[in-house]
């Protein structure tokens, strides 16, 4: 698609449109923040973050893919990219987060209360 | 799906490298693997201190409510998306810029860059005005002595609470504080501004304005909303105030958990420094485009290089916008 001798104005614009409006779908979920997905949750994070998480990720991947002309590198220069940022960032959030968790409940049911 | 431009034979000219990319954009790549997992790692910090946090953080559309020119008006998310918009739109004359210079139109490519160049600008004084409002803070809030901001609410006309300013019931009292300064006290020593009313003027006005309450920092779950105490407990919880604190710094801040401004402070600092740098690069780039430096190397692969780390400066905005203003 990204060759380098064709014009990709007409995709370029498309992406355009559709960062856009994932863009204008998020403020308006986020104003409105509409109960069932506010206060319902999934995997103990409420619905509405996660679907603004995986609008984020379909956003992160139209700008490398398309903007990046990361779908016009070859097959293993895009892997050892994607794959190694990818499984990084999963594994430090993953541990970081269930580490965040863990000290928040040794602070509510434990005896010290120390705001740093 | 074939490589991208390879007009050069020479490696070290930026000539074809390994993976049919050459080395110059590959090192781009790595570079941006190595910054992204930097900005991750503030933003796993972040999450970290939030969920350590996770009953008492400050809610985000109640501090980024500023809108300009509607003075007053609770307007969250607006201006934040606005700034996206700008950062997207930038992005977009970028990747134009390096359409056009596959095609070796050099004045296209000079007047995409130019734009995108005028984009960066506007994105970096827009954070500046957000932080303009950041630092300055609205209502004003105080300190316990336990570290905890109290903010004070009164019941509006549709029955739910709304924030009251400082300034509208402190009391005002004979008591006379002068701002400790390098050429009124010990010559190498100032202080902090102070705030314009004192602990006891807050406690003071408190007391006489019988239709405020405390709010404080933790957040009922069930209405996913800040906790107002009733009138004799906020009174007792008042009694605890060590510090008046209007606006925010790197010590304390009237939102709430100190951590929050400094987490907002140093990553959407962070991420404005990538903005200024990429503006900087950019104009050199421009320069050379217009120079014609480029029309005689007979490639304009330095502009979609630039171009990699501009596109990489908006994603890591995209994930700061979920993080600091949506979740």
């Amino acid at each position: 698609m990204a060759h380098a001798h064709e014009s990709n104005t007409k995709r370029i614009w498309i992406v355009f449109g559709i960062l856009s409006v994932i863009t204008i779908v998020e403020v308006l979920f986020g104003i409105y923040k509409p109960k069932s997905l506010y206060f319902n949750n999934f995997l103990s994070m409420n619905l509405l973050n996660w679907l603004f998480i995986i609008l984020t990720v379909v956003k992160a991947y139209y700008i490398t893919w398309a903007f990046m002309h990361m779908e016009g590198e070859k097959k293993w220069f895009r892997r050892s990219i994607v794959w190694t940022v990818v499984f990084l960032i999963l594994y430090l959030c993953f541990i970081i987060l269930i580490e965040g968790g863990y000290v928040f409940d040794v602070y509510k049911t434990g005896f010290i209360k120390w705001n740093f | 799906m074939g490589a991208t431009v390879i007009s050069n034979e020479h490696a070290l000219d930026g000539g074809p490298g390994p993976l049919g990319a050459t080395y110059g954009k590959m090192m781009m790549w790595f570079f941006i693997l190595s910054d992204a997992l930097t900005f991750s790692g503030f933003l796993a910090a972040y999450g970290f201190s939030r969920f350590k946090f996770i009953e008492t953080w400050p809610i985000a559309d109640e501090v980024f409510n500023h809108f300009p020119f509607a003075h007053g008006v609770d307007a969250p998310m607006y201006y934040v998306a606005l700034m996206t918009f700008i950062l997207i739109f930038s992005s977009v004359t970028m990747v134009l810029a390096v359409d056009a210079g596959h095609h070796m139109k050099k004045n296209k490519v000079a007047v995409y860059m130019a734009l995108t160049i005028v984009g960066g600008f506007i994105f970096l004084g827009s954070q500046a005005w957000e932080w303009k409002n950041f630092i300055k803070g609205e209502f004003g809030a105080v300190e316990t002595s336990g570290g905890s901001i109290l903010q004070f609410v009164k019941k509006g006309e549709d029955g739910n609470y709304e924030r009251v300013k400082l300034a509208d019931f402190a009391a005002v009292l004979p008591e006379d504080r002068a701002q400790h300064s390098r050429n009124n006290g010990v010559w190498f020593m100032d202080e902090a501004t102070i705030p314009s009313h004192s602990a006891n003027e807050i406690i003071q006005g408190f007391k006489a304005h019988e239709d405020i309450l405390v709010r404080v920092e933790t957040i009922d779950p069930t209405t996913k909303k800040k906790v107002v105490l009733s009138r004799e407990e906020s009174i007792k919880r008042l009694a605890d105030t060590r510090y008046v604190v209007e606006g925010a710094n790197l010590v304390r801040n009237e939102y709430g958990s100190k951590l929050f401004a400094n987490f907002f402070f140093f990553i959407t600092g962070f991420h404005g420094f990538h903005v200024f740098t990429g503006v900087l690069i950019n104009i050199i780039i421009f320069f050379n485009v217009l120079l014609g430096t480029y029309e005689k190397r007979k490639s304009y692969e330095m502009v979609e290089k630039v171009g990699l780390y501009w596109h990489f400066v908006d994603l890591v905005w995209v994930f700061v916008f979920t993080f600091f203003y949506l979740v």
